[in-house]
């Protein structure tokens, strides 16, 4: 409650609130968290009800997933490890979004369009050995490897919003490290006014990349951009886990981009180069439709999608259909206090 | 074979034939209605994936959109290889595309913008997906009321007027699915294709229609 008491005790502040809130829709209460054990077989409910009822006429599983049901059921899991981070206090009280839901409803088309392709195919994905590369206009270019990513910078958790282009949001506590620090080790010149990323390439392993059909139509790699003073701001997060543990292979191991007040295809999953440059790189969402996807993308319930209004969202967290989960969409995703200034003389409907 | 066995079979044969068509409407109850309420239970005990809201809309949506295009095929299907039982259940199976198109729309009002009315009349205007989507809806819509015999008979001539919209309906269900997509255009593509076919085979009704 902000605006009651906009600074002070946190403590009276809770107590207020309890007092006077009557607890919002879409916080998760106990009674709602689906036990892991049913929320894990959920593949074999849905499988069952491909095959007793009019499965193959009805269902909209894509070729992709049916293909599955006469292979080998999860023949490998990608495996994840703890890690040691400084814990984010959570003083905004944000309810998690379940982890197996975070880790189950994923837009990564290289391993397929659907929610549920990700983690479905991407369970084989190898990423060792990794090389990220940070290089362009800077005067220390380097490497990390895949031990790097976890050892070359502090982590610390980092509980964020974030909100799909799709009009749906989750909050995830991400385990990173500022890209900041990643950026200043390389010493980046006075050329460098943006930043590029680029995920890994390897349609070997990234069915979407060696089909257009399971692909979605993307040309591959997927590449993104930052203006520097964005990719520099404190908020934004190079992640290399969640949950306390590092990243699973449909959430963009080993290593993604998380920009909490820019829409979710901003952040890049899977990195292997980041690139300083002079010029505005390119994107892949606003290559494929300038109209749809613009380079900034910042959340804004003002500017809709040509398709679907963006002023409001569904936050995904538990309780099945009947979650009252439609919320105000906020400008900034919330995080305006701290992004706001850096498009003041931006005019925000013009370059969305 | 024995005697007995064909005596036994005989009036069981006797009896499948006189209750064939019972028979294959109560199939069809059944595989249009049990995967319907078990999307329906899963979504509504959160089982249905990490968002049910979106995971019903997608399976009523493509449920509504095959049964439309099966219950097209059964003219051709039925004329080409003289199944004369097929057409007694196309009505059944017209009638469940609506169905499901009616919980697809429900299924928007009621989970996806949760009664905000505004933002439902709004998507509605001002998106062209949804409004193709919609107008086809209308159409299935009148379709299914005016479907019971004591209407048909009624209605005569215009009755069949009437019931040759459902070839614009497809038409609008197709767009409606190809514009709602993000850029995997290729499973709505297959769709409009599989429409335009079943279009094509009545060429020649649909000439004559439009004269």
């Amino acid at each position: 409650m902000p605006f009651l008491l906009p600074i002070g005790n946190n403590k009276f502040n809770k107590a207020l609130t309890v007092l006077i809130k009557t607890p919002k829709s879409y916080l998760l209460k106990e009674n709602e968290v689906t036990p892991e054990n049913v929320y894990l077989n959920r593949r074999g409910l849905l499988k069952g009800l491909g095959f007793l009822g009019a499965g193959a006429l009805l269902s909209s599983t894509s070729t992709t997933a049916s293909a599955d049901w006469f292979s080998k059921d999860e023949p490998t899991k990608f495996k994840t490890t703890a890690l040691k981070f400084q814990t984010d206090q959570n003083t905004d009280n944000l309810i998690l979004t379940p982890e197996a839901k975070i880790t189950s409803h994923n837009n990564f088309y290289e391993f397929g369009t659907s929610k549920t392709d990700p983690v479905n195919n991407a369970q084989g994905f190898k990423i060792d050995p990794w090389k990220l590369t940070i290089s362009g206009e800077c005067d220390k270019p380097y490497t990390l490897d895949l031990d790097d990513l976890t050892k070359a910078f502090a982590l610390e958790e980092r509980i964020y919003r974030m909100r799909c282009v799709e009009a749906w949001s989750m909050v995830i506590p991400w385990v990173g490290f500022e890209l900041a620090k990643l950026l200043k080790k390389a010493q980046p010149n006075s050329r460098a006014n943006f930043v590029a990323f680029e995920t890994l390439h390897d349609p070997q392993q990234m069915p979407g990349q060696a089909s257009r059909r399971v692909g979605g139509g993307i040309n591959y790699p997927y590449v993104e951009g930052l203006r520097i003073d964005e990719a520099m701001n404190p908020l934004t997060l190079m992640s290399v886990g969640l949950y306390g543990k590092t990243l699973p292979a449909q959430n963009g191991a080993p290593i993604r981009l998380v920009v909490p007040w820019k829409y979710g295809f901003k952040s890049i999953k899977s990195i292997v180069g980041i690139k300083f440059v002079e010029q505005q790189p390119a994107a892949t969402w606003n290559i494929l439709a300038p109209n749809e996807y613009g380079f900034y993308a910042n959340v804004n319930p003002e500017v809709d999608h040509p398709r679907w209004s963006q002023a409001s969202e569904r936050r995904i967290t538990s309780g099945g259909l009947f979650a009252r989960n439609r919320i105000d969409t906020l400008p900034f995703n919330g995080y305006g206090e701290q992004v706001a200034d850096m498009y003041k003389n931006l005019n925000l409907r013009k370059n969305f | 074979m024995t005697k007995n066995t064909v005596l036994i079979r005989a009036p069981f044969k006797k009896l499948l034939a006189k209750h064939q068509v019972k028979l294959f409407k109560l199939f069809i109850h059944l595989a249009a209605l049990f995967p319907l309420i078990n999307a329906y239970y899963l979504a509504f005990t959160d089982q249905l994936g990490a968002d049910p809201v979106e995971a019903i809309l997608h399976f009523t949506g493509i449920g509504a959109f095959n049964l439309l295009l099966l219950s097209l095929a059964i003219t051709p299907i039925s004329k080409r290889f003289k199944i004369s039982i097929l057409l007694k259940i196309r009505r059944l199976v017209g009638l469940y595309s609506f169905t499901y198109a009616f919980c697809h729309l429900a299924n928007f009002l009621v989970f996806e913008v949760q009664f905000d009315w505004l933002l439902f009349i709004n998507e509605i205007i001002k998106r062209p997906y949804i409004t193709v989507g919609m107008a086809g809806f209308i159409i299935l819509l009148s379709l299914a009321v005016t479907s019971i015999s004591v209407l048909k008979k009624r209605m005569g001539k215009r009755w069949q007027k009437l019931h040759n919209w459902v070839y614009l309906a497809v038409v609008l269900v197709g767009i409606h699915f190809y514009w709602s997509v993000k850029s995997e255009i290729i499973e709505p593509s297959i769709y409009l294709f599989i429409a335009l076919v079943l279009l094509s085979v009545r060429f020649k009704k649909l000439t004559r229609f439009k004269k």
